[in-house]
């Protein structure tokens, strides 16, 4: 049932990539349950502008789940406490009358802030320019259903195609690692035959971008997984672990 | 001003190859020497930005999200269709060519939708080859469904999310010539200007979404791949940051602007449940080949759906379009919804919505089989309105989803402006008044991928350009005049926010430019647009700094052109007496109140040419000549 809700947000408020930012304090009247997370801002933002304040710069785009431009810390949750959620998708039927929220922006050392609850997540474009495609050039290409590719291995490797690249799983990992976000790509191009040509040279350069982006490494703690929204597996961290030692050893089969 | 659609001569199904052979090439060595501007980075702007950059072009591509991989064609659901005709149902180049015509309701181009038909095929190949993870049949071929308005299974997919997938592709193909230095890639950039020198498009003045700072960009062509503007009506499916402002400051600058009035209203979305909303969802329309849709046939029934019998139900599209059933086309399927919710047999608290009942489909294929093709849809339904869908049937309302309208443009995809092209959703060529299901994503591919590459060499290589450079004049001038709005946005210093001026206008196109439209009410919602307009100038706010990370200025000026466009889609809608595909004018309309066109009058395409900033735009006719189709009453009987 749809009722209203009263919040106290502690929301970081940052100016700029060189400021020390703090937390503030908002109360959040006449909140629908109905709302979703992103929704719940925007009203604060309304308010807040009609208070002549500064409202607060926060990332969102599709506001379906898809396009991975959202996201935020959420009492401690990478886009919140719902599984397989993104912040868009979270609504505030999740949370109770009389709640403290607190918002922090996605932190990494390679993710820099740049207002409030925006972060730079252009080294994932990086990390996919060292080799997260195929290459091929439009126009060569022969007819679709001249490669056979097994029902099964296509359906996994579209759960590895499904990663957003939100960047929930380096905020989610205690070393910042973007070790699902690679593996994610490097499973679903590995899997397919169309991918294996490149891929012991995909694996081997996008870990090296990965490195050189100050990402930390994946220690297994499984904190990438538990907040993906999109609920990728970290058997694609196994994967990318498998087609690297492969890659190592020269074996491109 | 003469329009001219470059139309090559010769039968229809020889035309492209023809033109190809005629355009002129630019030779190998002398790509490198063309920088080419392409905005935008959805499947249009990210395949036609790699495939020049593969080409030897240098390219510069930007976009207004944070990175090239989140342009709203990433939220496509359902597919993309070809005439590949793997399945041996009789489907063709032809068959996918005469659909798109008939269900754009005969208000498109024949060599244009010819040869989207013919690319269409292509287009898989490439994907594929790029590592597209498509939908298999468990012989490892490629699986095929149908899809809203096809009798035959030609849509390719990848579970629900065959954009998320099309686009990665493009993406990773982006990415790879940025990689190789071919492409300079800007993100966070808003397209406030297109620069013109000697009547040519020659650069583009940009603002940097982070520092706040106008930037100019010359190059020897311009191309817009900006998207719709479904975002007038405020609530829609589109993303937040979808706007008509790179399309109408290139109409401003003297593109003409082609059928504004066409907008598709899709009708599967979650319904409206607050006046926060910002946005609608869509449900795949590939729903409607399990689901059945129906309402009680009592108005005012406020049963819960499974306590209804059958009897008392009325499967309003089974019943009124046998053949077709619950898979007409997204304008009938749509209109079809609002006439029985304004009889008040609508269902749900606000009385705004229809039932779409999976039940059938659960007993006959088992849940298993329901939950793997549509499973990530019903759990997004069940995300956002806490009812399982596998229970209890799940509720749709049709809501604004695509533009057919766009920046007219020729047989190269160029619009008015010489070197100013436009591709995928910002320009209106190949969807006629309707577009059918998995056409977008089609479209946009085929315009990037296999149209521009050549066009725009064409034009290159047969056009003298003189040597322009960031300095020159005219993006002095450009620059200037970006520097004044943005001025006079912030100075308003007002007191309604840019949001609450969004929703107003939204609600007046929505009421009176919507799923269907009458005269009297044209003209009134001319009034209102310009009264909210003037109110606009004196009253909105927009906190913050100039040369700052400012979302609530970027929205303004959005909201600003907004204000402007919409009058131009209410005077479009006023000068198309008649009504076809999702132009529905109440006047013109059959015994079964279907869209009655009237080919005598109006079968042309209307393009609209600004005269300046209080003058009436000037509209020019291309007419539509039809050689190898008949024109025919749509009837999905």
């Amino acid at each position: 049932m749809t009722k209203d809700i009263r919040l106290t947000l502690k929301i970081w408020r940052q100016e700029g990539p060189d400021t020390k930012g703090r937390l503030e304090t908002y109360s959040a009247d006449g909140i629908s349950t109905d709302m979703s997370f992103l929704e719940m801002l925007d009203v604060v933002n309304e308010r807040l502008t009609l208070e002549a304040k500064q409202p607060i710069a926060f990332d969102y785009d599709c506001r379906e789940g898809i396009c991975g431009q959202c996201g935020c810390v959420v009492n401690g949750r990478a886009h919140g406490p719902e599984k397989a959620t993104t912040l868009c998708q979270l609504h505030m039927r999740q949370f109770s009358d009389g709640d403290t929220i607190v918002i922090e922006p996605f932190r990494a050392r390679a993710f820099k802030v740049i207002k409030d609850l925006v972060v730079d997540r252009s080294p994932f474009d990086k990390i996919i320019q060292a080799g997260g495609y195929i290459s091929a050039n439009t126009g060569g290409a022969q007819d679709a259903n001249t490669i056979l590719i097994p029902q099964d291995t296509a359906e996994k490797a579209m759960d590895a195609a499904a990663c957003i690249g939100c960047g929930a799983c380096v905020a989610a990992c205690p070393n910042a690692s973007a070790m699902l976000f690679v593996s994610a790509k490097v499973s679903h191009l590995a899997l397919l035959p169309q991918g294996r040509p490149e891929a012991p040279i995909r694996v081997q350069a996008m870990l090296h971008a990965m490195d050189q982006l100050c990402f930390g490494n994946c220690s297994n703690e499984r904190e990438c997984e538990a907040d993906c929204p999109k609920e990728i597996s970290i058997v694609n961290i196994a994967r990318l672990n498998r087609e690297y030692i492969k890659a190592g050893l020269g074996y491109s089969g | 001003m003469q329009l001219d659609a470059h139309i090559p001569s010769g039968p229809l199904a020889d035309k492209w190859d023809q033109h190809r052979f005629d355009l002129k090439l630019v030779n190998p060595a002398n790509k490198r020497k063309y920088t080419i501007i392409v905005v935008g980075t959805g499947l249009a702007g990210g395949s036609a930005a790699a495939s020049l950059a593969e080409l030897g072009y240098h390219v510069k591509s930007f976009c207004i999200q944070d990175s090239p991989r989140r342009a709203h064609s990433i939220a496509a659901q359902g597919g993309i269709n070809a005439a590949k005709n793997y399945q041996n149902e009789g489907d063709s180049i032809w068959r996918l060519f005469y659909d798109t015509i008939k269900g754009g309701d005969f208000r498109s181009r024949e060599a244009n939708v010819y040869r989207l038909a013919q690319i269409s095929n292509n287009i898989i190949d490439q994907c594929v080859a790029q590592g597209v993870p498509f939908a298999r049949d468990y012989g490892g071929l490629l699986a095929n469904r149908s899809f809203g308005g096809a009798q035959v299974s030609r849509t390719f997919y990848a579970r629900g999310q065959t954009g998320q997938q099309l686009l990665l592709g493009a993406y990773s193909a982006l990415m790879r010539q940025v990689a190789a230095k071919s492409v300079e890639m800007y993100p966070r950039r808003e397209l406030l200007d297109i620069v013109l020198t000697n009547g040519q498009a020659r650069g583009i003045i940009t603002r940097n979404l982070v520092s706040g700072k106008l930037e100019r960009h010359a190059g020897h062509a311009v191309v817009l791949c900006t998207g719709g503007y479904g975002n007038v009506y405020y609530l829609s499916t589109n993303a937040m940051a979808c706007n008509v402002s790179a399309t109408y400051r290139a109409y401003k600058k003297g593109a003409c602007f082609a059928n504004p009035c066409f907008t598709q209203i899709h009708p599967t979305c979650i319904p409206v449940h607050g006046t926060y909303q910002s946005k609608l969802t869509l449900m795949s329309e590939s729903l409607r080949n399990d689901g059945r849709v129906w309402i009680p046939k009592k108005p005012g029934d406020k049963r819960r759906p499974q306590d209804i019998p059958e009897s008392e139900r009325e499967y309003y599209l089974e019943n009124k379009y046998p053949s077709f059933g619950n898979l007409v086309p997204r304008d009938v399927a749509s209109r079809n919804a609002k006439e029985r919710c304004d009889q008040g047999k609508g269902v749900g608290e606000t009385g705004l919505a229809v039932y779409l009942d999976f039940k059938d489909a659960i007993e006959r294929d088992g849940r298993d089989v329901i939950e793997k093709k549509y499973g990530n849809l019903f759990q997004m339904y069940e995300k956002i309105t806490a009812d399982n869908p596998y229970e209890t049937p799940m509720m749709i309302y049709p809501a604004v989803h695509y533009t057919m309208g766009g920046l007219w443009v020729d047989y190269n995809l160029m619009s008015t402006i010489p070197g100013l092209f436009v591709a995928g959703e910002a320009n209106f060529s190949d969807h006629g008044a309707n577009r059918l299901g998995a056409s977008a994503l089609m479209q946009g591919l085929a315009d990037g991928y296999f149209v521009l590459p050549y066009t725009i060499g064409g034009y290159l290589a047969g056009t003298e350009l003189e040597s322009v450079s960031e300095d020159h004049t005219s993006f002095g001038d450009a620059e200037s005049a970006v520097n004044e709005f943005i001025a006079k946005l912030m100075a308003v210093n007002g007191k309604r926010t840019v949001d609450g001026f969004h929703r107003s206008l939204g609600q007046i196109i929505w009421d009176y430019c919507g799923m269907s439209r009458n005269n009297a009410g044209l003209e009134e919602a001319r009034t209102k647009i310009q009264a909210l307009r003037s109110e606009f100038w004196e009253n909105v706010i927009v906190p913050g700094e100039e040369a700052d990370f400012n979302q609530s200025l970027e929205k303004a000026g959005r909201v600003a052109d907004f204000l402007e466009f919409g009058e131009l889609m209410i005077l479009d809608a006023l000068a198309r007496q008649e009504s076809c595909g999702g132009h529905f004018n109440e006047a013109y309309q059959t015994e079964e109140n279907e869209a009655l066109r009237n080919d005598d009058a109006y079968c042309h395409v209307s393009a609209w040419e600004y005269k300046g900033p209080n003058e009436e735009p000037q509209m020019h006719k291309e007419p539509l000549v039809f050689e190898n189709v008949k024109l025919s009453q749509r009837s999905y009987k």
